[in-house]
């Protein structure tokens, strides 16, 4: 499985041409509590660096951005319903969308692990 | 996360009080750290703004039991004149209350009000129970507003009136339904205090100065205590297991359903006490004598002249409104904004509160609150959204 990261604490897990993108667990961490969780539509084109879903803790909104150029290919509803979810699983039952791939090579931007820990332990 | 949160994705407490310069610690800032506190800056000091725990489980911790709060960061200070009417005539020129027929060992909210008839600050005000101490009024405010209310409290003074600011005392809160069990135990006169007296006692044998309030909505106490005594202190009250420490993230969501205003959001220098339905500041008297700065205008707006109204909003769905959120009426019209927005553990629901125009503040009342370009159906709420549970003596 070939997971890359953002500076910005998320997450990426190619598999074929489709992705999964979450939030990691130090976004969820910093976060708080998440009481909120809004996805984009089943369909929807999304262009590296735009808004893909918003999440809110008790005391905070903040916007995921999509890592990649891709569609909306599936949302995880189960964490519209269930927001504490995202505290609980980032990085598993947690994911936010799964996007087809228009343009894999910009994964090459991305950290991998050892280079994401790098960045969180230097914050 | 990305965008203007980034990583300290802590909103309010995170950005709106990035200081110039080191932050201050409290007294009980070491202990913070080792109970593995998030540290934010907040009015120039490092607060907690939660523990391990969470800023939910430390919310309804203090709503089924007791949480322990620093609020060391807020000011304290005394009012020190010849006589107690002296000195509460020379406060009575800067706030409406009736601050002359405070009782010893009561303690009353008020504000302190410019000319225009703004809240320049909300401050508690105790008057001293011992008669060796008439001509003392103990003053509590906000740590945002410290320089600023001094100076406006300093400038207003009669020759044999004083300031003094107190730099040497923490400032703890214990709230919730268990605080009185719990701290009868190490200060038992603390039992025997009503909602909004105060008294000095020892807890411990320590000597500190306990009123009976707090902003939590909970029945709770506020303790005033020499920094060097606070540590031990606090790890008395830690070392009950009904007791667990509550930070800032707690503490604004516990006030924002006890309906309680957050000065500088939900009060400001340009709001009124009427405008911001804490008319009850305002006593028969001073109404009557019309001798408090901004009179004309606060008294108009008493009489029913008001344009706008601080009040409740309850959220239809899940998505909180925050502060600055626009507030429309059912033909689109903007008729109010959000000045406290988020969600409320104990109804497990979004709720604000905010300004509304007059003719669209009452209860029931269906609005429209615009988040990230769409409205969110709203209606006005009665305030507080939690019932306050504050400790009223049997009448004897």
């Amino acid at each position: 499985m070939n997971i890359r990261y953002t500076e910005d604490h998320e997450w990426i897990s190619v598999d074929g041409d489709v992705a999964t993108i979450g939030i990691t667990d130090y976004a969820q961490s910093q976060l708080g509590d998440v009481v909120f969780v809004e996805l984009p539509d089943v369909g929807k084109k999304l262009a590296k660096g735009d808004e893909a879903a918003v999440v809110e803790s008790v005391k905070a909104a903040s916007e995921v951005y999509a890592p990649v150029d891709g569609e909306v290919v599936e949302v995880n509803g189960a964490i519209v319903d269930e927001p504490a979810k995202v505290n609980e699983d980032p990085t598993g039952a947690a994911w936010f969308v799964k996007v087809k791939l228009s343009n894999a090579s910009q994964l090459d931007d991305l950290m991998d692990e050892t280079a994401y820990k790098a960045h969180v332990d230097a914050l | 996360m990305p965008g203007p949160c980034h990583v300290s994705c802590l909103g309010a407490f995170a950005m709106s009080d990035a200081a110039d310069g080191p932050l201050l610690d409290t007294p009980l800032s070491d202990l913070h750290r080792e109970l593995g506190a998030r540290m934010v800056p907040f009015a120039g000091y490092a607060m907690p703004v939660q523990y391990p725990a969470g800023i939910i489980a430390e919310h309804n911790w203090t709503r089924e039991s007791a949480g322990l709060f620093d609020v060391s960061h807020m000011g304290q200070a005394f009012l020190v004149g010849p006589d107690h009417e002296t000195t509460a005539r020379a406060l009575e020129r800067m706030v409406p209350s009736d601050i002359v027929g405070l009782k010893p060992g009561r303690q009353r909210y008020s504000v302190l009000l410019n000319e225009a008839g703004g809240i320049i600050d909300d401050l508690m005000v105790t008057r001293s129970i011992s008669p060796d101490d008439d001509g003392r009024l103990f003053l509590v405010v906000n740590a945002s507003r410290k320089a600023v209310d001094y100076d406006v409290i300093r400038a207003g003074l009669p020759a044999d009136v004083r300031l003094d600011p107190v730099e040497d005392r923490a400032l703890v809160a214990l709230q919730g339904p268990k605080a009185a069990e719990v701290m009868a135990l190490h200060a038992p006169a603390a039992a025997d205090l009503d909602f909004m007296t105060a008294a000095s006692m020892e807890f411990d044998g320590i000597d500190c100065h306990v009123s009976r309030s707090g902003y939590s909505g909970e029945d709770g106490y506020e303790i005033s205590v020499k920094a060097g005594a606070a540590e031990a202190l606090v790890k008395a009250l830690l070392a009950d297991e009904r007791v667990k420490p509550v930070g800032l993230g707690a503490r604004d969501s516990l006030r924002l359903e006890a309906g309680l205003c957050l000065y500088g959001h939900d009060i400001d220098e340009t709001t009124s006490p009427v405008e911001g339905a804490i008319a009850f500041v305002l006593q028969k008297r001073r109404r009557e004598a019309a001798d408090f700065p901004g009179a004309a205008r606060i008294l108009s707006e008493f009489g029913g002249n008001v344009s706008r109204l601080r009040v409740g909003l309850k959220l239809e769905g899940r998505a909180p409104a925050r502060e600055g959120a626009e507030i429309r009426n059912e033909s689109g019209e903007t008729v109010g904004v959000v000045t406290s927005g988020g969600f409320a553990p104990t109804l497990g629901a979004p709720i604000a509160m905010g300004y509304m125009a007059k003719d669209f503040a009452t209860p029931g009342t269906k609005l429209e609150i615009v988040v990230r370009g769409k409205g969110l159906a709203a209606t006005v709420a009665e305030l507080p959204f939690v019932q306050q549970r504050y400790y009223r003596k049997p009448k004897s």
